[in-house]
């Protein structure tokens, strides 16, 4: 099988087939001898060049996140031929993202004002819970399109608070 | 001996004790609120009864419901464990009302000990000690700076009725008392709702080792060994570890000494700590008395072959302590990492949340108290405490050694937690030498992370394991099964479709 894989936002050419013993794999073209078998739903064990890695799998409804060792890699994987793959990529509105509440609390400040220019690092609200302050702050340089919380409000995980293109 | 005891508490430490009261043959009673039905404490003890809503008053510190437990229940003794109501004097004082054992100090000890500023003026009669400053609390700003000019700046204001840093206020100079002297007083009233606020001269950069005592009820007490607790972040302790690198046997000796006159002074029994700042000159004051067992108390533990908690029930009993003084052995080194649902990388933000994977590690030297379970939700209603995860060796070197090792084999996936801090710590060449202080952790954190040497294949490895993770989970052969390579579903079913199709064609 042929996949499209993306980590850390690096794309990837990889091929993987089941073979007598062992594995075909090729990344990015290259040859890669390996032998791998899972450990449980979410451990891998993988030997490369006799190498050993136990690798780790975080899966959420919205991403996947491997680790090697203490290094932990923000994937993504299609199939290039499978007709989601392509329909997304069509249609991805890449620009655009959401600063979401990671846990329940209160919005105690509002730092930026809807349609001004915003920084990446630059703080947009300050959410507090369990007894302290967490400043969200915009992960890219761009505008802030909304903001869809006001100081004083109460916030679920997952709610939406604002976003910038 | 206690045929039943109440745990009044949650967490690792529910767990802790409990495990305490199986290995003596005592029934163990769980209490739980509405979110903590899953935890860990309650599935391993033998009984367990809801106690309320998840916020910690309607619960975990709700008197009358824990009581109102220890009757239907049928338990002797209640055992707080740390935080919650276990420094609580009208607890312990209404356990004593309803006929219940509290495994702890009496009320009257925890009173005095319980305000520092009492506590100040108690010790003071018994020639322990002290930073210098003042035992009572400051009633106007004039008496803040007559006893700040005397002392000598720098100086530390801090909150009579609690720590953990809140009401705390270092000043550098005159001009800056009376706003620290407002803020630390409103802190303090809201964090413990009392604005006492009392002077101390501020000791730069010192370490905090405190010393472990126990007493039973007939007066005998005794001292067992420091801890080095000076690895703190917002005055919030990290990582601790017994002996402390600067403390010889002499020295030891002179600290235990000075925190067993403490203890009687306060006429304590059970299992309590004595904190202390030693400066660079290795003078050591007193600081203040936790009438409590401590979440660090393992180190202890290790170090004495003792264990604390059945030494707490027996005490609790009535027995009297089945050891002297002489024959308290320290033996080795133990370092325990406090292990965080919290994100580094975001300020240590809380992270509560699924566990969805949890890799724990074991081998020699290690031992770990753990309230999480791989499938457990994280709440988001108590502290963030997950485990503990202590290293013992025989000398310091082993220990980090074990720990570092140990580390490398935990993995708590589906939630953020601080163990990469730990390695942090450990591979710190001052941290290793044993040159710790109060501002040690600031300092360490201060400095951007150096980006680790890594295999420089780990993109490539994560790419293909990606890949391996999506073809194999079609059909799972789990290591060992299987004695053929990993075979993929497609193949599987098209080979069972032929197979059926061949099958129906003879008949």
């Amino acid at each position: 099988m042929q996949f499209d894989v993306t980590i850390n936002g690096h794309k990837h050419k990889l091929e993987l087939e089941s073979a007598e013993h062992g594995w075909h794999c090729k990344l990015d073209g290259q040859s890669v001898p390996l032998d791998a078998v899972l450990a449980g739903r979410d451990v891998l064990s993988l030997l490369i060049d006799r190498k050993a890695y136990e690798i780790k799998r975080e899966r959420t409804a919205t991403d996947t996140h491997l680790w090697v060792g203490p290094v932990r890699y923000a994937v993504e994987l299609t199939d290039p031929r499978s007709l989601r793959a392509r329909k997304a990529a069509a249609g991805a509105d890449r620009g655009t993202v959401k600063l979401v509440a990671p846990m329940p609390g209160k919005i105690v400040r509002v730092l930026a004002v809807e349609k001004s220019e915003v920084e990446a690092g630059q703080g947009i609200l300050v959410v507090e819970a369990m007894k302290m302050q967490n400043e969200l702050k915009s992960p890219k340089k761009g505008v802030v399109q909304r903001i869809m919380a006001s100081e004083g409000a109460a916030v679920n995980a997952g709610d939406v608070l604002a976003v910038v293109e | 001996m206690f045929k039943k005891i109440l745990i009044a508490n949650r967490g690792e430490i529910a767990v802790r004790v409990l495990r305490a009261c199986r290995e003596l043959g005592i029934t163990s009673v769980a209490v739980y609120s509405e979110v903590d039905r899953a935890a860990l404490h309650v599935r391993m003890a033998d009984e367990a009864y809801p106690i309320g809503r998840a916020a910690a008053a309607e619960s975990y510190l709700n008197i009358p419901k824990l009581l109102e437990v220890a009757k239907r229940s049928g338990a002797e003794a209640i055992h707080p464990g740390y935080g919650f109501l276990s420094e609580n004097p009208k607890f312990a004082r209404a356990c004593s009302e309803a006929g219940v054992k509290f495994i702890g100090p009496t009320a009257s000890s925890m009173e005095m000990m319980g305000s520092k500023t009492r506590a100040r003026q108690h010790m003071e009669r018994v020639g322990v000690p002290f930073v210098p400053g003042t035992a009572r609390g400051l009633q106007s700003l004039d008496e803040a700076m007559r006893a700040a000019s005397d002392i000598g700046f720098p100086i530390m204001l801090k909150a009579a009725a609690g720590g953990g840093g809140k009401g705390m206020r270092l000043v550098h100079a005159p001009g800056e008392l009376k706003s620290a002297l407002d803020s630390a007083r409103s802190e303090a009233e809201r964090a413990f709702g009392d604005d006492e606020v009392y002077i101390e001269k501020a000791i730069l950069n010192p370490r905090h080792i405190e010393m472990q005592v126990l007493a039973d009820e007939q007066g005998n007490t005794v001292w067992l060994g420091e801890r080095e607790c000076s690895l703190q972040r917002r005055h919030q302790k990290v990582l601790e570890e017994g002996p402390s690198p600067i403390v010889d046997s002499e020295m030891r000796r002179r600290m235990g000494e000075v925190a067993v006159r403490v203890a009687k002074a306060a006429n304590y029994c059970n299992a309590g700590t004595i904190e202390f700042l030693v400066d660079q000159q290795k003078n050591f004051y007193f600081l203040e008395m936790n009438t409590r067992l401590q979440v660090e108390h393992p180190i202890t533990e290790l170090i004495t072959g003792l264990d604390l908690v059945h030494l707490q029930i027996r005490i609790a009993t009535g027995e009297k302590l089945p050891f002297t003084q002489d024959e308290i052995k320290i033996r080795g080194h133990a370092m325990e990492c406090r292990i965080y649902a919290e994100d580094p990388d975001n300020n240590y933000f809380p992270s509560p949340g699924k566990i969805t994977l949890l890799l724990s590690p074991a081998g020699p030297g290690i031992r770990r108290d753990s309230g999480m379970y791989e499938g457990w939700t994280v709440p988001i209603d108590y502290d963030a405490l997950l485990a503990k995860l202590i290293g013992y060796g025989s000398d310091r070197k082993q220990s980090i050694g074990r720990l570092r090792r140990a580390l490398n084999e935990y993995f708590v996936g589906g939630i953020k937690t601080n163990i990469s801090l730990f390695r942090r710590i450990l591979d710190d060449s001052e941290f290793q030498a044993g040159n710790v202080d109060t501002g040690f952790l600031d300092r360490l954190l201060a400095h951007p992370l150096a980006h680790a040497e890594q295999d420089g294949r780990g993109p490539e490895i994560a790419a293909i394991a990606a890949g391996l993770f999506a073809m194999l989970e079609s059909s799972p052969p789990v290591a060992g099964q299987s004695n053929g390579p990993a075979r993929i579903a497609t193949k599987q079913s098209t080979g069972g479709w032929k197979a059926a199709a061949r099958t129906d064609a003879l008949r």
